[in-house]
């Protein structure tokens, strides 16, 4: 049998929504053959976190959730210093969820300077310079199983993964959720007249849907092998970017009717003038509902 | 071969507009434009195949002179409140330049709404100056200058004015040249839309 690769997984400042999240993969069995966990604050594992912090123990990934912060301690140890540790002995570092990235809604906490590891929002710091060439980021909150366990096997299996900027994955963050998403053609004709749960309409124009500037494979794979938030009548929050979150997440930020944010890459004066274009066709289909007569 | 065509075209559309202000839209006939360049009547037809498209592609014409001109302002480092009185300027200088164009857009593209039907949906037609229209809006929103509100009411407010000018001084009512109303009116609309 194949060795299993060794996780330490260590929770910062969390709300453990990732943990969650990643409780959810549909293939668990089989992913708990191929790798094991020496720590983890949820599933049974080997070691406690007392052994965990006082010792040095063997693994290949550390796997970090939460954002940190130097006041924050784990086992009566700073979390700096565990993270020193441990990601001078790893092959790789993933930063699990947008706390652990950018800093997400725990930047609000009492913890002094709360960031992620190697980004506050999108600014870019320097305590763990050394491990940027081992990290790999997995930002969402919360990250989304398949992403995370496919970047595990990827690793395992020596697959080499383009990142961004951010650290990121190409393969699952260089789309944009805008992506797949079924309203895609509402979007075009910019027709928005959404309501939760309809099926009909866009969330772009009102409703606060921030997938076309967001990178992310929530409607390239689905959550819970079924559905995403857009594809079910919310809109995206944007929660794999560094600036997540916003505030009024159902609202679209619009000066004088135009979107303070636009898809991605795209020329606010070319937007407008498309925009004018496909707003002049007057679609019956589109005005419709699709199932009802 | 092309930019020739092009030139010809402009050529019809200054000819047609000055007849439009002159005679009137629906009393001046593709031949009276022709005549007016010398040209057939068969060859106007190689131009332009009814005088209803004509009639869009001359507002069309308009709308890409005017927004290239707000295009200009646009991309100026200067306050909302100088691009304010800056497209006034340009609107009320076009007016009195090429007072056809404006009556056109005034008189003709927006009474005649039939005309501009097909192909002409919705702002379609005035596509280039509409959207520096919103862009000057909208920068001048995100930089704090002016209040976020509808931009149809916005709009309205900006082109009613202007055009109500316009329209005073061609039945020459205005006491004073249009020019000499710019800092009032640009005050007026500033004040009227800024955030304060
Ligand atoms: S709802 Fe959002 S993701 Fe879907 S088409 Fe509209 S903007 Fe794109
Ligand atoms: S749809 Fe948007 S907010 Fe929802 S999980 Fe995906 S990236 Fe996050």
């Amino acid at each position: 049998m194949e060795k299993k690769m060794r996780i330490l997984w260590l929770s910062a400042i969390t709300c453990n929504g990732n943990t969650h999240s990643f409780l959810n993969y549909p293939h668990m069995e089989q992913f708990l053959d191929d790798f094991e966990f020496i720590y983890h604050p949820v599933i049974d594992s080997k070691y406690s976190l007392q052994e965990i912090v006082s010792n040095e123990i063997e693994c290949e990934v550390l796997i970090i959730e939460g954002a940190i912060s130097e006041e924050f301690q784990r086992g009566g140890v700073p979390i700096f210093e565990i993270i020193k540790n441990y990601s001078k002995r790893v092959q790789k570092i993933l930063t699990v969820g947008t706390c652990a990235t950018f800093g997400g809604i725990f930047r609000e906490s009492d913890y002094k300077d709360t960031a992620g590891m190697h980004f506050d929002q999108d600014r870019a710091l320097h305590n763990f310079s050394d491990f940027l060439d081992k990290t790999i980021s997995i930002s969402g909150c919360p990250i989304h199983p398949e992403v995370l366990v496919n970047t595990l096997y990827a690793i395992k299996k020596s697959v080499l993964l383009r990142v961004d900027n951010f650290l990121r994955p190409k393969e699952f963050y260089a789309y944009t959720v805008h992506n797949g998403c079924t309203r895609n053609e509402y979007f075009e004709y910019k027709v928005d007249n959404h309501k939760f749960g309809e099926l009909e309409g866009c969330m772009f124009y009102d409703h606060g849907c921030q997938a076309p500037f967001t990178h992310g494979s929530c409607n390239k794979i689905l959550w819970n092998e079924v559905n995403s938030k857009t594809r079910a009548g919310v809109p995206c929050f944007g929660c794999t970017e560094p600036s997540f979150p916003r505030d009024n997440l159902f609202n679209t930020k619009k000066n004088m009717a135009i979107p303070e944010h636009l898809p991605l890459g795209v020329n606010k004066r070319v937007y407008l003038t498309l925009a004018g274009i496909t707003k002049a066709f007057k679609i019956d289909r589109f005005q419709k509902k699709i199932l009802d007569d | 071969m092309l930019k020739k065509k092009e030139n010809k075209k402009e050529l019809i559309m200054q000819a047609a507009l000055e007849l439009f202000a002159s005679k009137g839209f629906y009393t001046t006939t593709i031949p009276d434009i022709a005549a007016s360049l010398k040209m057939s009547v068969g060859n106007m037809y190689n131009y332009f195949k009814s005088k209803d498209i004509l009639a869009r592609e001359i507002i069309k014409y308009i709308s890409v002179y005017l927004g290239q001109q707000l295009r200009e302002i646009n991309e100026q480092d200067i306050s909302t409140k100088e691009k304010t009185r800056k497209i006034i300027e340009i609107y009320f200088k076009t007016a009195s330049l090429k007072p056809e164009m404006i009556d056109y857009f005034l008189r003709i593209y927006l009474s005649n709404r039939e005309v501009f039907k097909d192909s002409c949906e919705g702002m379609l037609c005035v596509n280039e100056f509409v959207t520096e229209i919103m862009i000057y809006f909208e920068e001048g929103v995100k930089c704090g200058d002016l209040r976020e509100q509808d931009f149809f009411s916005a709009f309205g407010l900006f082109m009613g004015y202007l055009g109500g000018m316009v329209f005073l001084n061609g039945e020459n009512i205005l006491p004073k040249d249009l020019n000499e109303y710019v800092d009032d009116i640009s005050f007026n609309i500033y004040k009227a839309l800024c955030s304060e």
